[in-house]
């Protein structure tokens, strides 16, 4: 990665603070479904965000083009457009290009340029072992060098549309309607001390990783000096972008498995840790002394989303509300269990999950892409 | 030769509460408090009165007061009564002038020029008497990643040794013969109880502290006093000093007087001679030989000890740290100027070294630079005063302190700075049995018990004023504090935003 050790604001001050709605569903079979009951429960929650932001991530959107890199890029001036284009032309092969479609709304008043461009690497990097980090690193690059360029997402049949909104506008400015995907996360947002920009909504995205977030991580200037050394750059000016990072360096670089970093983000605290068995003593015990500054602190509800997953967890002492529920092969989570009820009112199953402990929806064995050697789990963690 | 000294302190007894009980004259170890027989009274006399209060908290009926003596120099910008006097002094003796405890100097302190965040609103403070809040902290080298087996969920990386503290704050080195047995025996004892460590200092680990050795770090100086292989495998970890801030570059001396036979057989030199330690390491003449002493000394404690080095708060130390940290040491400790002293010339005490704070923002600053702050541990110490200065510094970045002064005055210590003389009437600095005994360990140990646990409580009120629960959090999170008061120049080295920004 290029110039690792950069550190764009050394006094680590660039967050805002901002508390939020949050919304996720997830087809445990692989099934895509219409947006159209998640925008209508996350309307539900509007009074959680305060139109300063809203978004979405959808999962298995792309089907036609499910094994190239799908960017979703705004613009703020014709002139970054021109140099971005340039430096996707140089280090991609550029298979498809258009402007996300978009419909003229009363409530979006002079939206950014918005593209989306669907990259080929492999002339670029064969090795299919590094395409992700190349990826990435252009996707750093493009934010912290190309002026007025953002990329909003980069991963492959997924992708990020969000802006200055509530997200039913949101969502209805990017007719989001027509599309479909197994997984989808949403958010509103409540930013108490930022002029609203449109990369400063949610979800925040590496690579298929997406993050939303409610709540204020008062552990950010520590978290954020310690993914500085791995050559992350925080460019977004909020704390969620720190969890996505966060996540993309415990899993992907350092290949923990989601429970396990789980623990790394909420871990369990001292005096538990000294009451468990000895193997998962050890391991606790360990992950907290190797990745204590990484540990999230602060109130939060987050998902977290990559292909085939979806993460719901709070901080450890849930100072921000979470609900999950369970129909069928549908599992929902929300900030508030009457959003779920709206569009599913008869659940199977739902409930709140204790501080600190992660749930995990997984896609069932028989419809997964991905080889997984762990056991059948629908829903862990209860 | 008739000394041209005045005295700097006046003696005054109440005559209507004074008793004649001469309780003051057997508590003064400065000879300052007399019985005149023939007028059969208690009188003083105020050029040997060094301010220590020792009197004054003993005097049953309260009688005694010291003051600065009224009579005072002339005032004069430059020539000040302590230029006057040090000058006075050399004239008298032709020697360097001695001193003991850190810097009475007026330099910045910048703890005082720093202050903390508090959450309102937008995330809710943490309140510890409901929650928990973990001040926990475990001080060696941490790898960079873990590798866990994804099936088994098993660790397969194997950890260096960790020691673990229930608060980050340590007692700082102090040999025995600078301070006496009945003073490590209640740091030790102390340090065992809380769950932190205390650290022998470089005269070697006395037999009875023997059984405090998973609460210690035994020291290894340039004197090399008391080192053999089970000294080093008594402790939990071993400290390699290298520099001291109240006297950096320099070496120790502790007086013959001192070295009593307890003193003679722990440090392993003759009784009576003097313990000389010498200002560099002579096997240590580069970063090379460091490593080398670094991983001898990792071998003869079978990699089962983190081994840390301390040095004194030089201009260079963040590029000091940074090789000591790649010279394989899993702590690193930082002594700043402020630091105290058994001994020291007083012109180095006075006018060597630089702050703690500073010294401190930097190395955490290069050590993350580097990609090698998860390698070592800091430790900072000198001049520590109170939980505040420990929260702060964690906050730039230490994982834990050391305090030496704060834990002597919980003690009884009443920084009179003259721990040199071998007469401290606290029984502190002294090897003088008649004022050893004053201090009582179990006494002793409760104090500084008492002080931790009001530290430990205060830390974690901050804490959770801050919205964070666990200490961790806040390690190198300057985001939480602001400067007042700061050259733009001080704010960027401390990685500070200026208040109100
Ligand atoms: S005990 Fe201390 S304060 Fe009292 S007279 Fe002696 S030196 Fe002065
Ligand atoms: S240790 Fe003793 S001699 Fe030294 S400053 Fe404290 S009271 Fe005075």
């Amino acid at each position: 990665m290029d110039n690792l050790r950069h550190i764009n604001n050394s006094f680590n001050d660039d967050k805002v603070i901002d508390a939020c709605s949050i919304f996720g569903a997830m087809n445990t079979s692989g099934k895509r479904f219409p947006g159209t009951g998640v925008i209508k429960a996350i309307a539900n929650m509007h009074d959680r965000g305060n139109g300063l932001g809203g978004g979405f991530a959808v999962y298995g959107l792309y089907p036609d083009y499910k094994e190239l890199y799908a960017f979703h890029i705004m613009y703020l001036s014709s002139e970054g457009r021109k140099e971005t284009e340039s430096y996707l032309g140089e280090n991609f092969d550029i298979v498809h290009m258009e402007e996300v479609p978009n419909r003229k709304t009363a409530k979006i008043t002079n939206p950014p340029v918005i593209m989306r461009y669907f990259l080929d690497v492999c002339k670029h990097q064969p090795d299919i072992a590094l395409q992700d980090d190349y990826v990435l690193q252009a996707i750093m690059h493009i934010n912290t060098t190309r002026k007025g360029s953002f990329v909003f997402s980069g991963g492959k049949d997924m992708a990020v549309f969000k802006g200055v909104g509530y997200p039913e506008e949101i969502a209805e400015f990017f007719c989001l309607e027509q599309y479909e995907g197994y997984i989808w996360t949403s958010h509103g947002r409540f930013p108490t001390n930022t002029q609203a920009w449109w990369g400063g909504a949610h979800p925040f995205s590496v690579l298929d990783w997406t993050v939303v977030h409610n709540g204020e991580i008062s552990s950010y200037g520590i978290n954020k000096r310690y993914l500085e050394g791995y050559g992350y750059h925080c460019t977004m000016q909020t704390d969620t972008e720190v969890i996505a990072y966060a996540v993309d360096l415990l899993m992907r670089k350092h290949k923990l498995p989601i429970e396990v970093m789980a623990k790394v983000l909420a871990p369990p605290f001292w005096n538990d840790i000294e009451r468990m068995p000895d193997k998962e003593r050890k391991l606790a015990l360990a992950l907290r002394q190797v990745y204590g500054s990484i540990m999230l602190n602060g109130p939060f509800a987050i998902l977290v989303a990559h292909h085939g997953e979806l993460i719901g967890l709070t901080d450890r002492i849930r100072l921000r509300p979470l609900s999950v529920g369970e129909k069928d092969n549908m599992v929902y989570f929300s900030s508030e269990e009457s959003a779920i009820r709206l569009i599913s009112p008869k659940l199977d199953k739902s409930w709140t999950p204790m501080g600190g402990e992660p749930v995990i929806v997984r896609l069932k064995q028989e419809s997964r892409q991905l080889p997984d050697t762990r056991e059948e789990a629908v829903t862990s963690g209860r | 030769m008739k000394t041209l000294l005045t005295s700097k302190f006046a003696v005054i007894r109440d005559p209507e509460k004074c008793i004649q009980c001469q309780v003051c004259v057997n508590q003064c170890s400065f000879n300052a408090n007399y019985f005149d027989a023939e007028e059969n009274e208690v009188k003083s006399r105020n050029e040997n009165c060094v301010d220590c209060q020792r009197c004054v908290v003993f005097c049953p009926t309260m009688a005694i007061t010291i003051t600065n003596t009224p009579l005072e120099y002339r005032y004069h910008r430059n020539w000040t009564a302590s230029v006057i006097d040090d000058i006075n002094k050399q004239a008298e003796t032709g020697g360097v002038l001695l001193t003991g405890m850190g810097t009475d100097k007026d330099y910045p302190v910048y703890w005082d020029h720093l202050l903390l965040n508090a959450s309102q609103v937008t995330n809710p403070s943490i309140d510890p008497l409901r929650e928990p809040m973990e001040l926990v902290t475990y001080l060696g080298s941490k790898p960079q990643k873990l590798e866990i087996d994804e099936r088994t969920l098993e660790l397969r990386t194997k950890m260096p040794p960790q020691v673990k503290l229930n608060v980050p704050v340590m007692f700082s080195a102090m040999s025995y013969g600078a301070v006496s047995l009945n003073v490590q025996k209640s740091l030790a004892k102390a340090a065992t109880e809380i769950g932190t460590m205390w650290n022998t200092g470089e005269g070697g680990l006395h037999s009875s502290l023997k059984k405090y050795g998973s609460n210690t770090i035994v020291q290894v100086a340039s004197g090399r006093f008391g080192v053999h292989s089970e000294y080093l495998n008594s402790g939990r970890m071993v400290e390699i000093k290298i520099g001291q801030g109240a006297k950096p570059g320099i070496g120790g001396h502790l007086p013959g007087e001192k070295v009593s036979s307890e003193v003679s057989l722990t440090r392993m030199i003759p009784e009576g001679s003097d313990a000389i330690s010498p200002a560099p390491h002579h096997d240590i003449y580069s970063i090379e030989d460091l490593l080398q002493l670094i991983h001898a000394l990792k071998e003869a404690t079978n990699y089962t000890k983190p081994i840390s080095v301390k040095i004194a708060a030089v201009h260079n130390a963040a590029a000091i740290a940074s090789g000591i940290v790649r010279g394989g040491a899993d702590m690193v400790v930082i002594d700043g100027f402020r630091g105290a002293t058994g001994a020291a010339p007083k012109i180095i005490r006075d006018n060597v070294g630089i702050p703690i704070e500073l010294a401190l923002a930097s190395v955490d600053s290069r050590l993350r630079e580097e990609g090698i702050r998860n390698k070592a541990s800091i430790v900072i110490s000198g001049g520590i005063r109170n939980s505040g200065d420990v929260i702060k510094a964690i906050a730039l970045g230490a994982d834990a302190v050391y305090i030496g002064t704060s834990a002597l005055i919980a003690l009884g210590c009443h920084v009179c700075q003259q721990c040199h003389t071998g007469k401290c009437a606290w029984g502190i600095c002294t090897s003088d049995l008649k004022l050893t005994k004053r201090i009582n360990p179990d006494v002793g140990s409760q104090r500084l018990i008492n002080l931790l646990r009001g530290w430990s409580l205060e830390i974690k009120d901050i804490l959770g004023g801050l919205g964070v629960n666990s200490i961790e959090s806040l390690r190198g999170n300057r985001l939480h504090l602001r400067g007042v008061g700061l050259s733009d120049s001080e704010l960027e080295i401390l990685g500070v935003r200026p208040a109100g920004r």
